[in-house]
């Protein structure tokens, strides 16, 4: 496999990782019982599709895919900043889901026609489930931004919050701008005006103003990440250094 | 969102004919209530279909007037249908 493919790769699978890993926190945390079992539903999708990705270098590259998240220091973990940022509260867990749902679901959309047949497939699987969650955290974007004068100005604000997170999303590093010129990758201009309209129709929909301003935050996708990820990690990877090669 | 009202869930597994009780959960309105059965009642492929009803539209019967109801039938074997062969064309009795 060629190293920009595996760069790729990287990305797809830490972005759904880390993602999946903050959603996890929330189990046993939710407002509401049935809100608690639908976020760690979403959660373990999102690990499930890591999963996906992770066994596919593994098979290609002679390792397990426990390796990846397991075994990886947070210099090389490749996921976006937005991932890792802190649950805060509801409003902002769904604020983050719903800019990376928006990203997500478009690009799976995209990349179901992807010339790597082992991606394709993997997009293909995974697009159902990223429709949903869409579904899910738009729901809630509306809810709570036509809902009371006070949940409105809070999603608002986490809205503006993630803001300065979305552009990395769709700017692609050297290896992703290779993999698109492959046709592994979707042209990410094409994902990000699928999900910008999305985006845009969703927050109008709430009554929530769209945040100005080019500003944007990134890095991740090269591995610099914000303080966040190594709380992260320490949590996760907790069991592997403690006890390396333990399983059950 | 203490006063979320409760909601029936009613499912359809993909070999039933009909939707069965299945329990019941909070959400703020019928919409919520369709994705939170999914997400509750339908986690381990259970279903093909979901029913959420609010479970104040729906009249039960009071176990108080449980003999009045019930007992009656109960001595009238004649109404079950084994005193005749069903045709064969008669599908799911």
């Amino acid at each position: 496999m060629q190293e920009f493919t595996r760069q790729s790769i990287l990305i797809l699978a830490d972005n759904l990782m880390i993602l999946g890993q903050r959603l996890g926190e929330w189990c046993g945390h939710g407002p509401i019982l049935e809100q608690d079992i639908a976020l760690t539903n979403i959660a373990l999708d999102l690990i499930g599709e890591a999963r996906n990705y992770y066994q596919y270098l593994a098979e290609t590259e002679g390792k397990h895919e426990d390796d990846y998240p397991m075994l990886r220091d947070a210099r090389e973990f490749k996921n976006v900043l937005l991932t890792e940022q802190p649950n805060g509260h509801w409003g902002d867990t769904i604020a983050r889901q719903f800019l990376f749902d928006c990203f997500h679901f478009h690009l799976l959309e995209h990349m179901v026609a992807s010339s790597d047949q082992r991606i394709s497939a993997i997009a293909k699987k995974s697009v159902k489930e990223a429709a949903y969650h869409l579904s899910f955290s738009g729901d809630w974007v509306i809810r709570l931004g036509d809902g009371t004068e006070d949940s409105h100005q809070k999603i608002q604000r986490s809205v503006n919050k993630f803001w300065p997170y979305w552009m990395e999303m769709f700017t692609p590093t050297e290896a992703e701008q290779h993999a698109i010129q492959e046709g592994i990758l979707p042209d990410l201009n094409k994902v990000y005006e699928a999900a910008s309209s999305k985006l845009e129709s969703v927050l109008a929909e709430a009554t929530l103003i769209k945040p100005e301003g080019q500003h944007s935050r990134k890095g991740g996708k090269e591995g610099f990440h914000s303080e966040h990820l190594g709380y992260i990690l320490a949590e996760m990877q907790y069991l592997q250094k403690s006890y390396p090669g333990a399983s059950w | 969102m203490q006063d979320w009202p409760l909601f029936e869930v009613f499912i359809r597994s993909k070999n039933g004919l009909s939707h069965k009780h299945v329990g019941s959960l909070h959400a703020a309105d019928a919409h919520m209530a369709m994705q939170n059965a999914r997400d509750v009642y339908t986690r381990r492929n259970e279903g093909v279909s979901i029913w959420v009803v609010e479970a104040r539209h729906i009249t039960a019967s009071d176990p108080e007037d449980k003999d009045a109801l019930f007992e009656p039938a109960s001595d009238k074997i004649y109404r079950h249908p084994t005193f005749y062969d069903l045709p064969d064309a008669l599908k799911h009795m």
